[in-house]
């Protein structure tokens, strides 16, 4: 298109990248906070007190509240307490299609000592932000996924280009130009990227895969046929669930799970099973699977499974049934992270981060580059430039603000609010938008500095917050060894004194660089040739 | 005949060269994945796995081919064309019986 292919391929970077960086911003970084999901969770309900209870006792509450509630269930699923990524006894049932019309599904989160539900206060948690990065808000899920399919595929694009149109990639890695004003930025675009390059190929890439079967039915429809018939013998193959029995429709009781539970961990050694998923419980036909914590980057975990009736162990279940499919598992495992233990978690936190910013800059770069001969215009700045300009703002800083907005709505929300997660969720977004207008009231270079004070106000006062508000102040979690409240608390901080960073080296760029068109004009003024002498003269210049 | 100026022409062809890219890549990473399905020697479901896992790279790559090119004919009618091939392939092989 351009004259040569790199020029084309920066084209495509640039107004790609544009395009789509501010969806692609939100994702990153609520993708990124999804890595702490659970201890989010957790600081969002922090009247809940760890769980002590034991595995068998986790079981027994689970089955009674299950057979109350989801008597002849196709499905029942328990999630006993172990660990980060279940830190509480969790139930789902399924029951069964009646007519062509889908069967009612419910969880709950139980105390496993008493089996009362969960109380606490109603809250998104980290769940809800976890899911914004695959699912948006406020539109329908399916649409959702393809906006965001839509919008991977242009990242994944920018990163494939990003890397053509970088000649010395590996030289540059290593150069930083500080205060050199767009030339900075440039490098620190580059420095983001590079410095995390597999992370941000893996993540994409393995981003699209986990919804390919909804982006590309196409190949199995073109392959298997089109209909519902066609896609689940697909998926049955896919997944090897071939060996699953149909119902027999003969009520028998169910077996003990807590001796199945006792061969599982046996097999695997202690605290090894992740949850229980067990078919048409009741039914003669039963099957009972353990699932196995994974420890490596394969998303299918090992299986144990169990006939129903009489709790002997019939099969296990391996892990790889075809290279393809191990692919498959791996990329969705290493995208999720789930085997990750603290270091790791924070590594891919970090990385994330390095994503969120190098998608930042890039969208900066674009307006920077610009400016200077947008501000000379004769009419002002276009339309087009304002508005990507003022879009970087709301975006940049107001979406940390906004997530920022989100806990503090946790907080001061009334407990008895109606529908009160929603309204953590609205609070969050009307403050998003209260962000995206400000560049009316404001110039933007001013709107720059003023929001990086506002986030770094609203991130370090939420641990003040925190602490008038429950019990759980940040001295006390230090001594009481909780380190989820105090690592969630200390992470806020760390926000907070980061934007206040980027707030200081903003007013100081903005007043430097006032301070020189203010001097080039003066200068203009009173020594019209000056500028003729000194290009007259080279040796001076040097 | 309408004649355009050099700036609408200018947009045009980015808007062609845009649409081709997002949906023609779309239509040649699919016909692309079903294709490699048809030709690997692998288990059908293998295969098509394989063809899936693949397909968002080729889209990649198409969508780069599109502007890579001075001639929009050459990019962008090439990847039409290229799709429309792959289609017309999967089709013969369709009536012609061939099975994964």
């Amino acid at each position: 298109m351009k004259s040569g292919f790199r020029q084309s391929m920066s084209w495509v970077h640039t107004w790609g990248g544009l395009t789509v960086g501010w969806v692609l911003y939100f994702v990153f970084l609520t993708g990124t906070l999804g890595y702490f999901d659970t201890e989010i969770d957790r600081w969002m309900k922090p009247e809940l007190k760890p769980e002590t209870a034991s595995v068998q006792q986790s079981l027994a509450t689970a089955e009674k509240r299950l057979r109350e509630k989801a008597e002849g269930a196709e499905r029942w699923l328990i999630s006993t307490p172990a660990g980060r990524d279940n830190p509480y006894l969790r139930i789902f049932w399924q029951m069964p299609e009646k007519d062509g019309v889908p069967g009612a599904r419910g969880n709950e989160l139980l105390d496993a000592t008493t089996g009362e539900l969960l109380s606490g206060r109603a809250t998104g948690g980290g769940q809800t932000l976890y899911r914004m990065h695959y699912s948006l808000h406020y539109i329908p899920t399916n649409i959702a996924y393809w906006i965001v399919g839509l919008c991977s595929m242009f990242m994944l694009v920018a990163i494939i280009t990003g890397v053509v149109i970088h000649k010395k990639i590996f030289k540059e890695m290593f150069t930083f130009r500080r205060q050199k004003g767009q030339r900075s930025w440039l490098d620190m675009h580059n420095l983001l990227s590079v410095s995390a390059l597999p992370f941000h190929f893996m993540i994409t890439y393995s981003g699209l895969i986990f919804f390919v079967l909804t982006y590309m039915s196409l190949i199995v429809a073109g392959t298997y046929g089109f209909g519902k018939d066609s896609q689940q013998q697909f998926s049955n193959e896919f997944f090897s669930e071939m060996h699953k029995p149909k119902p027999s429709g003969n009520k028998t009781e169910l077996a003990d799970l807590g001796s199945m539970f006792a061969i599982a961990e046996s097999e695997w050694g202690q605290g090894e099973v992740r949850f229980l998923d067990i078919d048409y419980p009741g039914d003669s036909n039963a099957r009972v699977n353990f699932i196995r914590h994974s420890d490596s980057p394969l998303r299918s975990s090992p299986e144990l499974v169990f006939d129903g009736t009489t709790g002997k162990l019939l099969t296990e279940v391996p892990v790889i049934t075809s290279t393809p499919r191990a692919v498959y598992s791996v990329f969705l495992g290493l995208h999720e992270g789930l085997f990750a233990n603290t270091g790791l978690r924070w590594l891919y936190f970090f990385s994330g981060l390095l994503g969120t910013a190098m998608i930042a800059t890039g969208m900066i770069l674009w307006s920077l580059k610009r400016r200077p001969a947008q501000l000379k215009k004769a009419g002002g700045p276009d339309f087009g430039y304002r508005f990507v300009e003022s879009l970087n703002l709301g975006t940049v800083i107001g979406l940390p603000i906004t997530i920022a907005a989100y806990f503090w709505a946790n907080r001061l929300l009334p407990v008895d609010l109606p529908s009160r997660a929603q309204w953590e969720v609205h609070t969050m977004f009307i403050v998003w938008l209260i962000c995206l207008l400000y560049p009316l009231l404001r110039p933007v270079t001013k709107g720059w500095i003023d929001l990086s004070w506002i986030a770094a106000g609203v991130f370090c006062l939420l641990p003040v917050l925190n602490g008038i508000t429950t019990d759980r102040h940040l001295l006390n979690s230090v001594q009481q060894g909780d380190w989820i409240f105090a690592g969630v608390d200390l992470t806020f901080l760390a926000a907070g004194v980061f934007f206040g960073v980027v707030a200081i080296k903003l007013r100081a760029q903005s007043t430097s660089s006032e301070a020189e068109i203010a001097a080039t004009k003066n200068s203009a003024k009173s020594k019209p040739a000056a500028g003729n002498v000194s290009n007259n003269t080279p040796s001076e210049a040097c | 005949m309408i004649t355009l100026s050099p700036d609408a022409r200018y947009r045009w062809q980015i808007a062609a060269r845009a649409l081709t890219a997002i949906f023609g890549g779309f239509a040649l990473a699919n016909a692309s994945g079903i294709l490699l399905a048809y030709l690997l020697p692998l288990p059908k479901n293998e295969a098509v796995t394989v063809g899936m896992l693949l397909s968002f790279a080729i889209y990649a790559g198409a969508a780069m081919w599109v502007f890579a090119h001075r001639s929009l004919i050459k990019s962008a009618g090439g990847i039409w064309l290229l799709a429309a091939i792959f289609f017309a392939l999967i089709a013969l092989f369709k009536f012609a019986g061939v099975t994964l």
